[in-house]
């Protein structure tokens, strides 16, 4: 019977796993209804492990958006390992939510968030588990409705074979709508079946059906042309912004999960989107405009989520957030408010320029002084200006001088390798910088006991981004020059034994790339390497380079494309790009003409401080910056310590 | 609300919880994490560990292994305030998830807990033999003299005697037969009184012995919880950990007793997975 229970059939399975825990729920603040009594059933995924899906804000938020409606039931699915994915196989076991054991086969829709293409091949075993033809045109009326979201729904191409609908943008009240004719339909006795529900979802803002768009081919492999095959669907979909988000102040109980997971934090959002620039930074760029919360809404959420969670460290989320335009007010007004309970703050994601020492000492009041990070992503000024990441080493040095100074002995700083016109010498300028930071720390210290971590990754070039058009290094290229980077930083012992380094081979970032900017044509790939066992393809132990590779000869070959024209090819202004109909209201001049400017290292300023740089954003989506400074202060003004009876 | 991190213990409560249905799953690391959330929540004025990152004073003794049930876990919380054990109880089993529950809340008396704890009750639910089978195997492993059983630890493969362990073993009809006329829906209980011994001796290591002694069908489900905790008595029985902290209450004049008890306080080290 629909919306019962497999627990019973799960549980002796459940002795021979890893970490069970992970897969029974009953996390505090989560909800359980009454399948019956509710009209539209929400299956929410977050498509890898248990303890890096639940701290997931979008879920999260989505999950108690959807639970506030009387009518409306929300429960929430992660990956399961292949231990487990193993026995539910031999014993039948499909996949399952953890709120209350259902089949996610029963549920009306399953929305799955992507924060990372990666996911790819969990959505399908996902889909394999729940029973769900992995392919949206072998479902019938009795499968739910799969709906993509998330930061990679902004070119949902290589999995439009397995999804029925992206949701691009924000998904607070895409979700409602969604769910709104879903009800009429289920309420009507749903008439034309699957074909009229998907025809009426493909007229909501921001829905995208991959399905109602014909996508064709050149001789040389590049597009032709995207059709729309039918005239209920939008030419171009465009993004969903949610404004206001004092008006949106999710989540309200936070999930604390009973099992570990990556960020045991209470988390709040404080702004949303970023107008910095910088031309590698998908989530800057689709995320536009500014939407600050406001102070009090930032207050309020922080005593309401504390209170509900027990949670002891508070983070202010953003994607720069020293850049909220009140941070030092909220920094201290919670520091303040918290003295003596134990609570910590964290400031994840800091800009060097946006940063100074009264805000980190606020920060680490009453919690840990953890290390300092930043992130100047490019070692050479010059590359700086090309990714238009502006932070300049003195900027960085003078800051860093401070910290260490004032007590702080670590610092890291994040690094890309193989970004648009890089040269080794770029590469080997990063450990000057790290040399300079270690040299400034002991003379601020009067120590010799300093650290400088750098952190460096592969860059991917992404949808939406001045990057779009640009070559991906080949991994070759970027592991040789982190190999030359190593030897530079070792080539001062004295120092250079000081400094640490991290970095991942380019391999996986190649993938990534594939997946990033791939066309319809790479779901063969993805669907080829996931019946070969591919998963969990974001964690190094499970990743195979050698099957993605496999598998593009066999599926992209025989189409006269392959692995490198998808990722280390660089794209011309004339070429269709597979997510050229989804619109994030970014202009497609403006992009080429920032990517222009990039490669001639022209910088860009933040239309925040300066003026309207015609991104395109707010006058094509009828948005508008939403900044303080309100000169409002945090509520509630007590400190929470002074009305303690005990 | 605010804890107060300077402020000294002035008194200890013992609290016996359970940890039922789902939450069987949870390891030891996942349930004291759950409580220190739910003390805080609970917003019980605990006293802190001193150090720059101060942690409130919970005191565990030996939990039950991750997939096993209990009736009977124990733990210790200090407060910097007097407060009636019972209304600790209920707050703080109000501020914990569904699965944990706090059954009994006492003020500690003199003695160190961990030392009225030297033996644990089983009930174990065995599916996949019937009662019948189930004890035949019991008399061949109550007759042996050692069982030795294997188990993956942290510190490798360890050999270890189950049999030594065992203080007593039965077999209680199941109430039901599940309607399923395959293998799994045979079932048999066990009761067993097991000794807390380093290594431990766990659930399915009293499985093990009785597959090497009987050579049961390897395909066995398992459901254990544990029903009690408590020192052997001499007929074999286990004694209530907290009955000496409850007939102490009762006799000391409230107040006076406790305040005298402050210096008793330390810290018990959070023993590992017993059972």
């Amino acid at each position: 019977m629909a919306g019962t229970s497999v627990f019973e059939q799960l549980e002796p399975l459940l002795l021979r796993v890893s970490k069970p825990v992970q897969y029974v729920g009953g996390e505090l603040n989560a909800t359980v209804k009454a399948w019956d009594t509710t009209t539209v059933h929400w299956a929410l995924m977050y498509p890898d492990a248990y303890e890096v899906g639940l701290p997931n804000q979008g879920i999260m938020i989505l999950y108690e958006v959807l639970n506030e409606q009387p009518d409306v039931l929300a429960e929430r699915t992660y990956a399961v390992w292949p231990d487990l994915e193993a026995l539910m196989r031999e014993h039948g076991v499909p996949q399952f939510t953890v709120d209350s054991h259902r089949r996610v086969g029963d549920f009306d829709l399953l929305g799955v968030s992507f924060a990372t293409e990666l996911g790819y091949t969990n959505l399908l075993t996902a889909l394999d588990l729940a029973g769900i033809p992995l392919h949206a045109t072998q479902r019938t009326d009795d499968h739910p409705v799969v709906i993509a979201g998330g930061h990679a729904a902004f070119n949902p191409e290589p999995i439009a074979d397995f999804i029925d609908a992206a949701v691009v943008g924000d998904g607070e009240e895409a979700v409602l709508e969604i769910t709104a004719v879903v009800r009429g339909w289920k309420r009507q006795g749903r008439p034309g079946g699957r074909p009229e529900l998907l025809g009426r979802l493909s007229t909501i803002e921001g829905v995208y059906l991959p399905g109602c768009y014909d996508v064709s081919y050149l001789p040389d492999g590049r597009i032709a042309e995207v059709v729309r095959n039918s005239q209920r669907a939008a030419q171009r979909v465009a993004k969903r912004t949610t404004m206001d988000l004092d008006e949106w102040p999710y989540p309200k109980q936070p999930l604390v999960p009973i099992a570990e997971s990556v960020h045991e934090r209470m988390s709040v959002e404080i702004f949303r989107g970023c107008t910095r620039g910088c031309r590698f930074c998908q989530a800057g760029m689709i995320t536009r405009p500014v939407r600050e919360r406001s102070i009090q809404g930032i207050g309020e959420m922080v005593e309401r989520g504390l209170a509900a969670s027990g949670f002891n460290e508070v983070g202010l989320l953003s994607l720069s957030s020293a850049d909220h335009s009140e941070i030092r007010e909220i920094t201290k007004g919670l520091a303040d408010q918290y003295e003596g309970t134990g609570t910590g703050l964290s400031l994840p994601s800091t800009r060097v320029d946006a940063f100074n020492i009264d805000l980190a000492n606020e920060i680490s009041r009453n919690g840990r002084r953890s290390g300092l990070t930043f992130a100047p992503e490019g070692g050479s000024e010059r590359i700086r200006r090309v990714i238009n990441k502006m932070v300049s080493e003195e900027d960085l040095i003078r800051t860093v001088s401070t910290a260490f100074g004032a007590g702080w002995r670590q610092v890291k700083l994040y690094f890309m390798c193989g970004l648009p016109t890089e040269t080794d010498d770029d590469v080997l300028e990063i450990a000057h910088m790290a040399h300079r930071v270690i040299r400034a720390g002991r003379e601020a210290s009067g120590s010799k006991d300093i650290r400088c971590t750098i952190s460096i990754g592969a860059f991917v070039p992404k949808p939406h981004t001045p990057f779009q058009w640009a070559a991906q290094e080949h991994p070759d290229v970027v592991d040789q020059r982190l190999r030359k980077l190593r030897t530079e930083i070792n080539s001062d012992r004295k120092i250079g034994r000081n400094v640490g380094m991290r970095y991942h081979d380019g391999k996986p970032s190649l993938i990534e790339g594939l997946l990033s900017r791939g066309d319809r044509r790479v779901g063969r790939v993805i669907e080829r390497v996931w019946r070969d066992g591919g998963r969990f393809d974001g964690w190094s132990e499970h990743f195979r380079y050698d099957r993605w590779v496999a598998a593009c000869a066999a599926e992209l070959t025989p189409l006269g494309v392959s692995l490198e024209w998808f990722t280390t090819r660089e794209r011309g202004f004339d070429e269709v790009l597979p997510w050229d109909h989804v619109d994030s209201g970014l202009d497609r001049d403006w992009l080429w003409d920032d990517w222009q400017d990039a490669l001639s290292g022209r910088e860009q300023d933040d239309c925040r401080w300066t003026p309207c740089f015609d991104c395109g954003v707010c006058p094509s989506l009828g948005t508008d910056i939403q900044v303080g400074p309100s000169g409002r202060q945090l509520l509630p003004l007590r400190p929470v310590a002074a009305d303690n009876g005990h | 609300m605010s804890p107060n991190p300077s402020a000294a213990p002035v008194c200890k409560v013992r609290l016996c919880y359970a940890k039922r249905g789902k939450l069987r799953f949870t390891s030891h690391r996942d349930v004291a994490r759950a409580f220190e959330r739910a003390l805080r929540r609970a917003g019980l004025p605990m006293a802190y560990s001193q150090g720059y990152h101060p942690h409130p004073k919970v005191s565990w003794l030996g939990a039950a292994p991750t997939g096993a049930a209990s009736e009977a876990e124990y733990v210790e919380i200090a407060l910097v305030e007097h407060l009636d054990p019972e209304m600790v109880r209920a707050q703080l089993d109000a501020a914990l998830p569904d699965g944990l529950a706090v059954l009994e809340g006492v003020l500690a008396g003199p003695g160190a807990l961990a030392d009225r704890i030297d033996a644990s009750a089983w009930r174990i639910e065995v599916r996949g033999v019937d009662a019948a089978q189930l004890r035949e195997a019991v008399e061949l492993l109550l007759a042996a003299q050692t069982v030795l059983v294997e188990r993956v630890t942290k510190d490798g493969l360890r050999s270890l005697d189950a049999r030594a362990a065992i203080a007593s073993l039965a077999v209680q009809d199941a109430p039901t037969v599940l309607p399923e006329p395959d293998q799994l829906g045979r079932c048999g209980i066990l009761i067993a009184v097991v000794r807390q011994v380093s290594p431990a001796v766990r659930p399915d290591d009293v499985l093990s012995a009785l597959g090497a002694v009987a050579g049961l069908p390897s395909s066995v489900l398992v459901k254990a919880i544990r029903t009690a905790q408590g020192r052997l008595d001499d007929d074999g029985g286990l004694v209530d950990p907290l009955a000496a902290d409850r007939a102490s209450a009762r006799t000391a004049v409230v107040g006076k007793a406790l305040a005298q008890s402050d210096d008793g306080w330390h810290q018990l080290d959070v023993a590992g997975h017993t059972g």
